[in-house]
């Protein structure tokens, strides 16, 4: 069970790393291209302005520790 | 222009692994003896290539579209972790990655650690290779893989990344040092910025989304991530002179 858990971590911390709200923005932000794109509408432009916004957010958690 | 972008992202990616990976070994080597140390080399590469040779063929029959929604989300992901680290080292919030430092660092640990033989080689020096060489080379086979399946061209990353191991592997055994002098933190600036572009470019395609201009698009987000990037850290050189003035 243990090796199950550290396994599944170095997975965790190899993939999403530091800071989990961020790889949940990205997340967030793939599902509302997805429904943009879906209803027809041009959906190209939100993922980089979506990238650099939780970017943003990202940078000033860390720094603010 | 693609197909020069994957080339030079495997190559930058691998170099950058590859210079933390040769720190550790030589640090193995210097201090455990250069038999362990290289059968420790020996054996992640074997690790490696089965890891590579098990997904490699199994990434190339999933459906295009899934495989980059899913492919560039992971790049996505991971390339913001990244950039992350080389805007907070550009900006002075976190300190540049020291190869010298991180040798002396190893070479402590691996002068008092015990001796225990298994096998014939000294286990301490074994390990230490190993889990060096495979956790680094583990970043370098994800890129290679994700990056090649993606273009639907897995040899070309494979080479890009090739040329990186066999250049900073001959510089290592030229030298004999850690290659101190490699401008890690702009290195990985780019292959951050590089699998952020890319990990942008293909979830959107594989939400659904289509570019103006289609493969045309990609330089223009090219440019918009590092102007983006550049932009935070500028913002961040300037919190960090106020909070270090105060």
């Amino acid at each position: 069970m243990r090796r199950i858990t550290a396994f599944g971590r170095f997975w965790w911390d190899f993939v999403v790393g530091d800071d989990w709200l961020a790889a949940a923005g990205i997340a967030v932000a793939i599902g509302a291209t997805a429904a943009i794109a879906a209803d027809g509408v041009a959906a190209w432009w939100l993922l980089p302005l979506a990238t650099v916004l939780v970017l943003y957010v990202s940078l000033r958690r860390a720094t603010a520790a | 222009m693609t197909a020069g972008f994957l080339v030079l992202s495997a190559f930058l990616a691998s170099a950058v692994e590859m210079v933390e990976a040769l720190t550790i070994v030589l640090a193995s080597g210097v201090a455990r003896g250069w038999r362990s140390s290289l059968t420790g080399v020996a054996a992640a590469v074997v690790v490696l290539a089965a890891v590579t040779a098990a997904l490699g063929p199994a990434l190339t029959v999933i459906p295009i579209d899934a495989l980059r929604l899913v492919v560039g989300a992971l790049l996505l992901v991971f390339g913001l972790q990244w950039l992350r680290k080389a805007i907070l080292r550009a900006s002075g919030f976190k300190a540049l990655h020291d190869e010298d430092a991180i040798f002396a660092e190893e070479l402590a640990g691996a002068q008092t650690a015990e001796h225990v033989e298994r096998a014939g080689v000294d286990w301490y020096g074994f390990t230490l290779s190993f889990k060096g060489v495979l956790l680094e080379g583990l970043e370098v086979v994800f890129i290679v893989l994700t990056f090649g399946s993606t273009q639907g061209s897995i040899p070309l990353a494979a080479l890009g990344a090739a040329v990186a191991v066999v250049l900073v592997a001959g510089i290592g055994i030229a030298v004999r040092a850690p290659l101190a002098r490699v401008p890690e933190n702009t290195m990985k600036f780019a292959v951050g910025v590089m699998l952020t572009t890319f990990g942008i470019f293909w979830a959107t395609e594989g939400a659904g989304g289509h570019w103006p201009g289609s493969d045309a698009s990609l330089p223009v987000v090219l440019v918009f991530v590092i102007a983006s990037s550049a932009a935070l850290v500028g913002l961040l050189r300037r919190r960090h002179a106020v909070l270090v003035a105060a």
